[in-house]
């Protein structure tokens, strides 16, 4: 019996369901919707399970959530939700009454939100550094650290038998050890087709390490000696179509390599974002006979090396435990400094990428704290304009909180009605912002360098992007929605409020911090174009003009040096023509042993060396202090160096021509003495250097023009040159001029961002003064117009109305000056070559700031001023 | 198409209406008949939405059918066409002809066979 009735039970639809929907349909419908339902239900049990039915009913339940089905119930239509209705009409008429009010605050905040969008992206990229690579947590790279003359020099170049011995003896803290060469140009040859490209030489490891992603072949594709991983877009520009898999290509015209593995190519925010390509390890130490040598040696620092520790090893006691092993290991007598290693993470290499004395001290970072504050703050001025003008024009709303308390209205609901009509504006400047933001997007890519997208289908990103609407609302509107609702009521109703003194100072007090804020940018902004300037007036010591030069690869120029130098000469392309082991624009060669008279024998002596052909000065057009140059026909010039001024200063030599200084168990003598090139940092000073005759030398080939030449026809010559005598090589050069250019990217980068930034800033709160400025006019129109019957003139009332503002601003400039002077020295502190900071930039910034604001207020004080008495005291 | 205002869907519902007659022309016979005719799956609630939807244009009357005992005595409610509705659908069609007489390779065809009365 009972079973039975649990039989009946089970075949009902769902007493759940049946309530819900009772619950939210209109009573007329519910008989006919309920007998249909069930009907379907039944049907649905005749084809298919009981728990099919059932989810079936649920489902047919839900789809009777129509407007036509739902009852007219008091249970929806929540009075809360009127009154937030309520809301926003008032809040809307109110926006569309004050238009001009509006148009300042949603155009303030949508550029000040736009500024901090851009800038979040900005740093939000920025921290996602290197985090394309999987185990980015667990991968570091090796660093040195090598005491010297009581300093310690921090270097990533390590000897070739330190990965080696990493991964014997601490196999239980290291899943790869991979050495790798510096990313370098090669070219890579398909056929007719040759290019330079950027890529390095790797152990068998390094693509796992890399946790490259494959899109044909396999990670482990660099077993082969003769094997090579390249990336989509290059496999793209050497085979178009084709499928690259297997192909051979050349590498430096030298090694056939078959290409046994296509990556994706690596994104711009990872270090390894140049590497085109990946060749062997092993082919690198095969093909460059000389690295046999140091194989087995500990003393010489050749390759950096990169590691992935294993998931359990920690990484502090993993630098404890390998600090030493470059000390234990060293057998050179020679090698007598203390060089201890440790382990540099890979998600701090970008933002934390600076070593002083032996501590990792930071670096980018810096620009991200720099950049994020001023994000917050244009973003704050934007804020302020918000809060001055609600709480300045809440006068004209005295009556209606006054008859909202009258009704019944609660001082929180009061606060929702302003929060929720600041919220309103802040939804509107939202979407104007990120309107802003896709359209200068791709401007502020170029100048940061960058390729952000805004992650539209993100969801974490909307997530964002509603907690930061709420956050601007509460921050712009909390200030105004607690002033507002407190008023009492028979004084609002009787239109007794006044701004308060309360009121007008913190109003006063907000503006001086925009204009502070708004003054700091703009100095920091003039200091930083100051600085560049001042580093771009530095003598760099030689001629960059028409001067260009390129990478070689091969012997193909080196071998023809003669032939080409004199066909080049006869045809008048160029005044000279040299070869050297270093770019223009890098130290690529510290050494240590050199001897000179009266060195002290403790003092462990550093140089950077440049081995040149004879015609180096000539071609770069160095200035000669004393002595002379190198000269082919003198043969012991071979034996000759020429040094610069910054070395004979640190060998502290009185007469440094003629002197004999010990390098390699040789005599060499200094030849001549040259003024200082600016190689490496124009912001740092010149590291004593030595240039030395090799008559081996073919790395850089330089080529200064002939002044009577065209540079197109020069270049077209060079170029049928190259391909008479290096076919091979792809004829790429640069231009010196560019390549100085280039070592002020990062600062000319600062300067533009910040100039922009500050712009914005201003524009901003003078906006917000516009406001302000336009809403006293308006509010003193009677004063002003019985002042005029009286006899005042426009001037007198142009000064009246100024006046307050003009105080402010002046203010804000002075509280300005401390702040500037702390920033922008600790700024400068990290250039070894800087600029001051004179007294007549914040002069000059304080009186543009006053220029701009006197501009921004006098409209409306004229304005206001020139008005008709008649007029501004016939109302009422 | 002048002013039917009948969409695709209700265009089919009304024409559903009519072929179940007076017996069975309730919302969910409606919504099987559906199934049956076009092989789509529809909610009973999208078609009574429909339903509804029709009868506030005109085209459709109802009313409570009778009590009966298959479905716990519940009455149902039993939709009829009305003259307007049927008007409509003829309107609706004759367009559709027109337009078709107007498609290069399918005109003739209909020219004909004299399809369009």
């Amino acid at each position: 019996m009972q079973k039975e009735l649990l039989e009946k039970e089970k075949f009902k639809p769902p007493k759940l369901a049946q309530k819900f929907l009772k619950w939210f349909l209109r009573n007329d419908l519910y008989e006919e919707v309920e007998g249909d339902l069930e009907e379907q239900f039944l049907a649905c049990l005749e084809e298919y399970s009981l728990l099919k039915a059932k989810v079936n009913y649920w489902y047919q339940v839900f789809h009777y959530l129509r407007p036509f089905a739902i009852r007219n119930s008091k249970l929806i239509h929540l009075n809360q939700f009127s009154m937030f209705k309520n809301y926003f009409k008032i809040g809307w008429r109110n926006l569309i009454k004050n238009k001009g009010y509006t148009f300042i605050n949603i155009g303030g905040l949508s550029f000040g939100m736009a500024v901090a969008i851009l800038i979040s992206l900005w740093v939000y990229d920025e921290r996602t550094f290197n985090k394309y690579h999987e185990n980015y947590d667990h991968i570091a790279q090796v660093v040195q650290h090598t005491t010297a003359n009581n300093k310690i020099y921090t270097g990533t170049q390590h000897p070739f038998p330190l990965s080696d011995g990493l991964k014997n003896s601490y196999e239980e803290d290291f899943k790869y050890v991979v050495s790798a060469t510096e990313i370098q140009e090669h070219i890579i040859t398909n056929g007719e087709k040759n290019f330079n490209e950027l890529g390095n030489y790797m152990q068998v490891d390094g693509p796992d390490l890399l946790s490259l992603k494959m899109i044909k072949g396999h990670r482990a594709g660099l077993e082969n000696l003769h094997s090579i991983l390249i990336s989509k877009s290059l496999a793209e520009r050497l085979f178009n179509m084709e499928d690259p898999l297997n192909k051979i290509i050349k590498l430096d015209n030298q090694d056939e390599l078959k290409i046994t593995g296509v990556y994706e190519d690596v994104p711009k925010n990872s270090a390894f974002r140049e590497l085109a390509f990946i060749a062997p390890w092993d082919l690198f130490l095969s093909s460059n006979t000389w690295a046999e040598f140091y194989l087995d040696k500990w003393g010489y620092d050749m390759s950096p090396v990169y590691v992935q520790l294993q998931p359990k090893a920690k990484i502090n006691e993993v630098n404890y435990k390998i600090k030493d092993i470059i000390n234990n290991n060293v057998a050179d007598e020679f090698y007598n400094n203390d060089q201890k290693i440790s382990l540099h993470p890979m998600d701090k290499w970008h933002l934390y990428e600076e070593f002083s004395n032996g501590e990792n001290t930071g670096g980018n970072i810096r620009f991200v704290w720099l950049f994020g504050s001023i994000g917050i703050f244009v973003l704050l001025l934007a804020c302020i304009n918000f809060i001055n003008l609600s709480t300045a024009r809440s006068e004209s709303r005295t009556k209606e909180v006054g008859i909202r308390k009258a009704i019944g209205s609660l001082r929180s609901q009061l606060i929702y009605q302003f929060l929720s009509e600041s919220i309103l504006v802040v939804v509107f400047s939202f979407f104007i912002a990120l309107g802003l933001v896709s359209y200068s997007l791709s401007w502020f890519n170029e100048v940061a360098n960058k390729n952000m997208e805004i992650p539209w289908t993100s969801p974490f990103y909307w997530v964002t992007g509603i907690g930061f609407i709420l956050l601007t609302g509460i921050l712009a509107g909390s200030y105004p929605a607690i002033y507002l609702s407190s008023f009492q009521v028979i004084k609002a109703l009787k239109g007794a409020i006044r701004s308060g003194h309360l009121a007008i100072k913190s109003r006063q007090l907000l503006v001086v911090f925009q204009f502070t804020i708004s003054v700091i940018l703009i100095i920091g902004t003039i200091i930083v174009y100051r600085q560049i300037q001042y580093t771009k007036d530095r003598p760099v010591g030689y001629n960059r003009d028409r001067l260009i030069s390129v990478n070689m690869r091969t012997n193909d120029i080196h071998d023809h040096f003669e032939v080409i130098r004199n066909q080049l000469l006869a045809s008048g392309t160029i005044v000279e023509m040299s070869e050297s082991s270093c770019p223009l624009n890098t130290y690529c060669t510290g050494l240590g042993n050199f001897d000179w008279p009266g060195k002290d024998p403790d003092f462990l002596a550093g140089f950077s060396v440049f081995w040149t052909s004879p015609e180096y000065g000539k071609t770069i057009g160095w200035e000669l202090l004393d002595g002379r140059d190198f000269s082919r026909e003198i043969t012991s010039d071979q034996q000759g160096m020429v040094i610069n001024l910054s070395a004979a200063e640190y060998m502290g030599l009185e007469n440094p021509v003629g002197q004999t200084i010990k390098h390699d168990e040789k005599d060499w003598t200094i030849l001549g003495v040259i003024n200082d090139l600016i190689v490496g940092s124009p912001y740092e000073s010149v590291r004593p250097s030595i240039y030395m005759f090799a008559p081996s030398v073919s790395q850089v080939a330089s080529f200064s023009f002939s002044p009577d030449i065209s540079t197109q026809d020069a270049l077209r010559n060079i170029e049928s040159i190259f391909k008479e005598y290096a076919p091979g090589v792809p004829f790429e050069y640069q231009f010196a001029d560019q390549l100085y250019a280039k070592k002020f990217n990062n600062e000319v980068r600062i300067g533009k961002l910040s100039s922009i930034f500050s712009i914005l800033a201003i524009l901003i709160s003078c906006l917000g003064l516009l406001g302000l400025a336009s809403f006293t006019a308006q509010k003193r129109t009677k004063e002003i117009g019985i002042r005029k019957i009286a006899g005042a003139s426009t001037f007198m009332l142009w000064k009246l109305l100024s006046k307050e503002f003009m105080l402010l601003v002046t203010l804000s400039c002075i509280i300005a000056v401390p702040f500037v002077l702390y920033f922008s020295g600790n700024w400068l502190d990290n250039y070894e070559y800087r600029t001051n900071i004179p007294w007549w930039i914040f002069a000059f910034a304080s009186l543009g700031a006053l220029l701009i604001t006197l501009l921004t207020i006098s409209y409306q004080a004229i304005k206001a001023a020139l008005m008709n008495p008649v007029k501004s005291l016939k109302s009422e | 198409m002048k002013e039917t205002k009948l969409g695709e869907f209700e265009e089919v519902i009304l024409l559903l209406v009519g072929i179940l007659g007076e017996d069975d022309a309730y919302s969910f016979k409606i919504t099987q008949e559906f199934k049956d005719q076009t092989g789509r799956s529809v909610s009973i609630g999208a078609v009574h939405s429909t339903l509804s939807r029709l009868e506030e244009k005109g085209f459709l009357t109802s009313e409570m059918g009778k009590a009966t005992a298959e479905r716990g005595g519940r009455r149902k409610r039993i939709y009829s066409i009305t003259a307007y509705g049927r008007r409509t659908l003829e309107i609706s069609r004759d367009f559709k002809m027109s337009l078709w007489r107007q498609f290069p390779q399918f005109g003739f065809e209909f020219d004909g066979l004299n399809f369009s009365r």
